[in-house]
């Protein structure tokens, strides 16, 4: 494909994502499985910027999705700062946890970063738990005026934000680095990488967008459990997607998102429950077998076609 | 503060932390021999809890005695689980396997939590022993029976584990892989084999910890991940791989939870180990036991 035909089909898909709202005007359902995909495609490829692109296994992701979505709504709901403002300061604050704990946790190498990283967002989901043991829902005036397509909207622009910014660092020199860090530490110090300072850029972008990406649920989600948005099934989410689509790529994410909401959603119709089980044995078959994820089939069939 | 209340806490706090001990030291062996950082070891120890459950209301097994029958099945379960999963990390290098493992044994800790959700339901299992209200009081301090019975199974089981570490071939076998798993190669010992027994008995540890936890806490399809968290406060507190250290911080940080109680609230009881937990990674990450 010529670079020319690329960038129209991106931007075919694009007007077409765009326009959805004002051809569906009367499926909300499809529209939520839409605004769906697209905030796990946000979870997704923000984690794969620390975990796929630096290679530092995060699974305390939960905890920037958890200080965004608890912020943004405490600033939105009790504060009354208007949506916008508050969205940003989710981001703001997951970015700022992010720099608070990532010069020690960093400290930490490979399977240590690992659980350290898990069990600071357990801690912190269980304080959470502890000083915001009630329910938050959403306040009659606001849930009378509950707009599914303003919502679809922020999460696509979101979604084109993180997968832009993911594109264009992944081919910058910072990306390099990331690379470079990920493939051997001793190799990228030595020839003059600085290790904590790419570990650090990768978790400050990964934690902004995870951060919007809670408050954009928070805006989203009618009632919920503070606790609920620090719960680690968003950093394990967040993990198989990354896998699923194929781990350290740009279109990885975007792909594991897609197939991930939408077999989790036809599933869930059938068998509730059923779906955790075909992902984790998934999951495992795509880290024994088939590292570069489903995205790996694709250039393998056509690398295949192209013998024949 | 009435002394009999801090011995209370301090008695209760070895009592849970023999509890958290068990489930430490089946993930620090295979860690510590393997390089495999097993994080559905949880999900193991609750699949322990099962077994022992399942024995005690289909057949009245007493839950002590059915630890017996959840470390045999739980050790036939880590044979079929490295054969089909954990042997294809071996050929890795060290940094890979441990990153592979956790991937892995992640997946594996989803597909196990959600079968046992369609196994078992969702509902909090736990059993009662006829003997379970009991108690007996030294100098004002009470000790309720299964807490004991817990204690002294769990030490005796560590304890077994010692001298067939210290005193069998294989025990040998075993703690020169662990110590360089070429060089002991390189001497006629079975590696692969040591592997598969060393994922065995931590796994069957697991089955026996999860026998205890049904009795003195509740068992839930849910419950792997905070085991497995603890295990790894544990280990990470003893410093990793280190097996015997692990018994002894798991005493610990049951000790320094219930002590903690005296001046914070118990919901946040978890937290403090957590705290204590990173605290050592980032200021001792060899752990206090290791030298």
């Amino acid at each position: 494909m010529t670079i020319a035909l690329r960038l129209g089909l991106l931007a075919a898909l694009l007007a077409v994502l765009a326009l959805v709202p004002q051809v569906l005007t009367g499926r909300a359902d499809i529209l939520n499985l839409l605004f769906l995909i697209l905030l796990y495609v946000t979870l997704g490829e923000s984690w794969n910027i620390v975990g796929g692109f630096a290679g530092q296994v995060n699974l305390g992701h939960a905890a920037f999705f958890g200080i965004g979505a608890l912020t943004a709504r405490q600033l939105w709901l009790a504060a009354h700062w208007p949506f916008p403002i508050a969205f940003l300061a989710g981001g703001v604050a997951a970015t700022l946890f992010a720099l608070l704990v990532g010069v020690p946790t960093f400290r930490l190498r490979g399977a240590y970063f690992s659980i350290g990283t898990l069990g600071l967002a357990e801690a912190l989901r269980i304080a959470v738990s502890n000083i915001f043991p009630n329910i938050n829902a959403l306040p009659a005036d606001i849930t009378a005026t509950y707009d599914i397509a303003q919502h679809y909207y922020l999460a696509l622009l979101l979604a084109v934000a993180v997968v832009a910014v993911a594109y264009v660092s992944l081919n910058a020199r910072i990306g390099l680095g990331w690379l470079a860090v990920r493939e051997d530490e001793e190799a990228a110090r030595a020839t003059g990488v600085n290790l904590t300072y790419h570990k650090l850029m990768a978790l400050v972008v990964s934690s902004f967008f995870a951060g919007l990406c809670g408050a954009t649920f928070a805006l989203h989600q009618a009632s919920f459990y503070a606790e609920f948005a620090f719960e680690p099934a968003w950093t394990f989410d967040a993990v198989l997607i990354a896998f699923i689509g194929g781990v350290g790529t740009v279109v990885g994410p975007v792909i594991g998102a897609v197939f991930y909401i939408l077999v989790r959603e036809l599933l869930a119709v059938n068998v509730s429950q059923f779906h955790p089980i075909i992902f984790g044995v998934l999951f495992i078959l795509i880290v024994l077998l088939l590292p570069g994820g489903l995205i790996d089939v694709w250039s393998r069939l056509r690398r295949a076609t192209r013998k024949v | 503060m009435d002394p009999s209340v801090i011995g209370q806490k301090l008695v209760f706090g070895l009592f849970v932390g023999s509890n958290y001990g068990v489930v430490a030291v089946g993930l620090t062996l295979i860690f510590g021999v393997m390089r495999v950082l097993n994080v559905a070891h949880g999900e193991l120890v609750m699949l322990g809890g099962y077994a022992s459950y399942i024995a005690f209301n289909a057949l009245g097994v007493d839950p002590y005695l059915s630890v017996v029958l959840s470390a045999i099945s739980l050790f036939l379960l880590g044979l079929l689980l490295n054969t089909v999963l954990f042997q294809y990390v071996e050929r890795l290098d060290e940094e890979q396997r441990i990153k592979n493992s956790l991937l892995i044994s992640f997946g594996l800790a989803l597909v196990l939590q959600n079968l046992a959700l369609f196994a078992f339901s969702a509902d909090d299992r736990s059993v009662r022993a006829a003997y379970a209200g009991g108690a007996f009081v030294i100098a004002g301090i009470v000790f309720p029976y299964t807490r004991v019975l817990t204690f002294v199974v769990g030490t005796a089981v560590v304890g077994a584990l010692y001298l067939f570490l210290q005193r069998t071939y294989f025990g040998m076998a075993l703690r020169a892989t662990a110590q360089d798993w070429e060089a002991a190669a390189g001497v006629g010992i079975n590696v692969r084999r040591t592997y598969l027994l060393t994922f065995g008995i931590g796994s069957a540890l697991a089955g026996i910890a999860g026998s205890l936890v049904l009795v003195t806490f509740s068992i839930s399809p849910t419950i792997g991940l905070a085991w497995t968290l603890k295990a790894l406060v544990v280990i990470v507190l003893a410093g990793m791989g280190s097996v015997y250290g692990a018994f002894l911080a798991g005493l610990l940080l049951g000790v320094v939870e219930n002590l903690s109680t005296i001046w914070v609230g118990a919901e946040y009881q978890q937290m403090v180990g957590l705290l204590l937990f990173l605290a050592v990674l980032l200021l001792r990450p060899r752990g206090l036991f290791s030298r």
